[in-house]
């Protein structure tokens, strides 16, 4: 009973979800039973479909992991999807940007630009919130706005493909991130960046860190850690994780940048996240979830008729149940309860 | 009064130097200073309704991060609701249902539950994202068309200033009495003043016998009728139509707004504007060429004032003390 402890409430959050969701799909004329076995059908029936959701799994990894490690110091990145497509971007510019080099260095150095990227686009917020205390969740969401806005005038002007869309060129052969089969090799680079994020939180000082100021931030002042500091490389650090998932999506998945980029990821970062409760390594099981729900979607509509849209009132309900404290209590005491509040520091500097 | 001008001398400073480079930048021409400002005027009316909301919701002690959603999914059912029924009446009396219906929730949540207040406003973002994009149909139409502007008889026939406050439609009206209605609450009434202690020391306001859950309650629901009436503007007043995610981070312009603004409606108003204008400016740069191979520049106006407005200003004002804090008995 212990060991599924932790596991409890997200299991339950995701069942309930699933039946009032089953619920919504009766109220509005669909079958439920066939709409959930479209979904089935169209993520894990066969070989190509398991690649389908192990591709729609990989940012959805990032973008979790992204939210997750700004949690634990207390941190709310809602602008995931700003600093995915920065990621995506400036890893499709090192693509298509360079010729000739052996896809050991080329695929490589795109994938690290494009986390850079992404991570000088996260500190932007982590510096307005430790200097002038703006606070992340607003400046996050309108970064969100300016990277959309950046990126498109970077993919109809200096990167512009030949032609009429606003896209970049095609990345060259040797910056792609192969498929092994139907096996997305950039899923691998998820996983190594989950266990890679849990062993910084959970093994280095920076990490005791992250998480004292998550925890405390008046106690870690006072043992001398600069909280500062910590926000800024918090954030830094989580962008760079979103970046890198663009860059994947652009190395491994769509070949360029073009408009629409990864739309999906919008605040799917942040269920993955609720629903591992902030474990590194929690958020593939929960990225696997959604990553299966969405490879189904276009399945579930074309099978079942249902809209795909039916997936985003599910994860709302997910994220609804696993967030609500009551849910919470049916398991732990109040004790065993040390959630990091996000709503601190709303406001003050 | 004279008090109110010099706390918010910035403000007043910034939208007049605003006004003054409209007045410049249009050479004198009356018809487009007068563009200009009208649109500044339309551009900020769903920020004020959303920032008033937030004002009710923060003074309260409640961060209300889920104004975005209670604004898009009033904007959707006012809608639909118009829509079928024929009356715009309808329509907004629905949008204005959602948006305290959601505020509920979000009381039900942060105040009952007593759960992270920003996750619980998330919630309600997801929600209303999924809801309207899920319920939505392509094609449908107002049958009565969207609502029309009233001109207020010689008012209107002033130069400049009647052509922008006085032809308006009625929402635009309403949010104007609204700004003083709000203030005169939080700053002249009993309730007011209940509100503002609850947002300061909820422990205090409870040992003299309020009650911290009540107060919270019918503010986060008085707000949502507020949220709700910005939705029901951009969907019945401004566009005409709904369309997916047609907020546009407005509910979050507005929490922007409401700090500039110093969580006081009046100062509220002026912030609003300015962010208004700032929108408003977009469209007349693109009218006049400027920047026109680049409009992705003009586009990033209003988010990039945002984040200058919120750096600056954010350490400088003081949010209520209890913000964001659940309230329980000891």
């Amino acid at each position: 009973m212990k060991m599924l402890k932790p596991v409890a409430v997200p299991l339950i959050a995701v069942g309930l979800a699933l039946g009032i969701g089953a619920i919504i799909l009766a109220v509005s004329g669909a079958n439920p039973i066939e709409a959930y076995g479209a979904l089935i059908d169209g993520s894990l029936s066969s070989q190509k479909t398991v690649g389908r959701t192990l591709e729609k799994a990989t940012p959805l990894i990032m973008g979790g992991l992204a939210v997750a490690f700004a949690f634990r110091a207390g941190l709310f990145n809602i602008g995931g999807q700003g600093q995915l497509v920065v990621g995506g971007i400036f890893s499709a510019a090192v693509g298509f940007g360079f010729e000739g080099l052996p896809w050991i260095i080329h695929a490589p150095m795109a994938l690290a630009i494009g986390a850079l990227a992404g991570a000088a686009w996260g500190s932007i917020a982590g510096i307005l919130k430790a200097t002038r205390g703006a606070h992340e969740v607003i400046t996050t969401i309108m970064l969100n706005f300016v990277a959309l806005n950046l990126t498109d005038w970077l993919a109809s002007n200096p990167w512009k493909d030949e032609g009429i869309l606003s896209r970049t060129p095609a990345v060259e052969e040797s910056a792609l991130i192969p498929l092994w089969g139907s096996f997305p090799t950039g899923f691998l680079v998820a996983v190594a960046a989950s266990i890679g994020c849990w062993y910084l939180l959970e093994r280095t000082n920076l990490g005791f860190e992250i998480r004292s100021v998550g925890l405390n931030g008046d106690a870690a002042r006072y043992v001398g850690i600069s909280v500062q500091r910590i926000v800024i490389a918090t954030m830094a650090i989580s962008g760079l994780l979103a970046g890198a998932g663009g860059a994947i999506e652009t190395q491994g998945v769509i070949g360029r940048y073009e408009p629409g980029f990864n739309a999906g990821l919008g605040f799917n970062g942040i269920t993955i996240a609720l629903l591992a409760r902030n474990h590194p390594l929690g958020v593939i099981p929960a990225a696997l979830l959604i990553g299966a729900m969405e490879a189904g979607g276009s399945m579930m509509q074309f099978n079942a008729d249902v809209a795909p849209e039916i997936t985003d009132i599910i994860e709302a309900l997910m994220l609804l149940f696993v967030a609500t404290p009551i849910v919470v209590r049916w398991f732990f005491s109040r004790q065993e309860v040390a959630e990091v509040s996000v709503t601190a520091g709303w406001g003050s500097s | 009064m004279s008090d109110l001008f010099i706390r918010f001398r910035w403000v007043i400073l910034t939208i007049l130097v605003f006004v003054f480079v409209t007045l410049f930048t249009a050479e004198f021409q009356q018809a487009q200073t007068t563009a200009v400002l009208a649109s500044a005027l339309r551009q900020s009316t769903p920020l004020l309704f959303g920032a008033l909301c937030g004002v009710l919701c923060e003074r309260s002690g409640v961060v209300n991060i889920g104004i975005e959603g209670q604004m898009l999914l009033s904007a959707f059912v006012g809608f639909m609701v118009a829509s079928a029924t024929g009356s715009l009446v309808a329509g907004i009396l629905a949008g204005m249902a959602t948006g305290a219906l959601m505020g509920a929730g979000l009381a039900g949540l942060s105040v009952t539950l007593q759960g992270d207040q920003i996750i619980a406003g998330t919630v309600l973002n997801i929600a209303a994202f999924g809801i309207s994009s899920y319920f939505f149909q392509q094609g449908l139409t107002l049958p009565s068309g969207k609502t029309s502007p009233v001109s207020l008889g010689p008012l209107a026939d002033l130069p400049v200033i009647g052509r922008v406050f006085f032809i308006n439609p009625p929402l635009t009206y309403l949010s104007l009495i609204l700004i003083w209605l709000v203030w005169f609450v939080l700053f002249r009434t009993r309730w007011g003043l209940w509100t503002r202690s609850v947002g300061e020391v909820p422990s205090a306001a409870e040992t003299v016998g309020i009650s911290v859950a009540r107060v919270r309650y019918t503010n986060l629901i008085a707000g949502g009728c507020l949220a709700g009436l910005g939705g029901a503007y951009l969907s019945l007043e401004a566009v005409g139509s709904f369309e997916r995610m047609m907020t546009n981070g407005r509910g979050f312009v507005a929490l922007a707004v409401m700090i500039f603004g110093r969580w006081n409606p009046i100062g509220i108003w002026g912030a609003a504007l300015l962010f208004g204008y700032a929108s408003a400016v977009q469209t007349q740069l693109q009218f006049r060429g400027w920047l026109a191979d680049d409009p992705q520049f003009i586009g990033m106006i209003p988010y990039v004032v945002c984040i200058v407005v919120l750096a600056g200003f954010v350490g400088r004002a003081r949010p209520p003390a209890a913000i964001g804090q659940p309230y329980s008995r000891e």
